[in-house]
């Protein structure tokens, strides 16, 4: 039994995935939000502002203006617990800094180019997500 | 042109998480809640990427440059450090603990609310303190 959530699924990975293509065989970059974002942020990657600036404003507008426009409803659904948000936030923004990469470098990027690093980092990004909602969710019901 | 194949990419991406069920916290948590009841879509959300990007990834084997004359980014040293693994732990913490990542934190930001901007700003904080704290633990590490 197909559940219809694993087509779109499999339609959403396959732009995310072609996505990242069209950016590293037309612009030679690596599609990794954390890391554009964070070049931007602790002023690494300032040489090419413009080229980052362009990627954020394309991944805020194209989704946002979609939704707007055909009013499809959309949630985030996330949690109520501003505490629980900011704490989330910080430990996103840091770890992913620290590795060098989140889902998209680290997850896609690296994955389909069978990188070790890219492939360690998921191992344990992943674990620690596990563990997070366990912990959390069922045995502290924070979030 | 750079900034113009920018936009598309984020664009292309942030419709993908979109369409992919990456912007619902419940989902994301749903994947990472593998002994609650666990939801399988992200396997389908991640295999869908990673096919079309290691198709690129063989591409770049057979050219010298990308279309717009950058050199394709090289294979970093496959060295596992402190900080890949201390930072994919913390950032899996945070991933687990309200269901976002980078890319979609931003992608959602237009229907995210509130939660939405305090997660992505208490991000940006986060990315701002990791160099410092990067110094620190190669320090510590060398003890």
């Amino acid at each position: 039994m197909i559940d219809p959530d694993w087509i779109w699924g499999l339609a959403g990975g396959l732009m995310i995935g072609g996505a990242a293509a069209l950016f590293l065989l037309v612009n030679g970059r690596i599609m990794g939000a954390s890391g554009i974002i964070g070049g931007l942020v602790d002023r690494s990657g300032w040489n090419t502002a413009l080229e980052r600036g362009a990627f954020l404003a394309g991944l805020l507008l194209v989704p946002g203006l979609f939704v707007l426009a055909t009013g499809v409803p959309a949630q985030t659904n996330l949690t109520g617990n501003l505490w629980a948000v900011i704490a989330a936030g910080l430990l996103v923004g840091l770890g992913t800094r620290l590795a060098n990469g989140c889902t998209s470098g680290h997850g896609v990027c690296g994955i389909s180019r069978f990188s070790l690093r890219g492939m360690v980092a998921t191992v344990f990004y992943l674990l620690a997500g596990g563990i997070a909602v366990v912990l959390f969710r069922h045995w502290l019901e924070v979030v | 042109m750079r900034a113009l194949f920018a936009f598309l990419a984020g664009g292309l991406f942030g419709a993908g998480l979109y369409v992919s069920g990456m912007t619902d916290t419940t989902k994301v948590q749903g994947w990472l809640d593998v002994f609650g009841a666990w939801d399988p879509t992200l396997a389908f959300v991640l295999g869908g990427a990673i096919l079309p990007m290691a198709l690129a990834w063989n591409v770049t084997t057979r050219r010298a440059r990308s279309t717009l004359g950058t050199e394709f980014p090289s294979r970093p040293a496959p060295r596992i450090g402190h900080n890949l693994v201390v930072g994919s732990v913390l950032f899996g913490a945070g991933w687990g603990l309200v269901g976002l990542c980078p890319g979609p934190a931003v992608a959602s930001l237009f229907w995210g609310g509130t939660g939405g901007l305090v997660f992505v700003a208490a991000m940006l904080a986060g990315m701002l303190a990791a160099p410092p704290v990067r110094e620190r633990i190669d320090r510590l590490a060398t003890l």
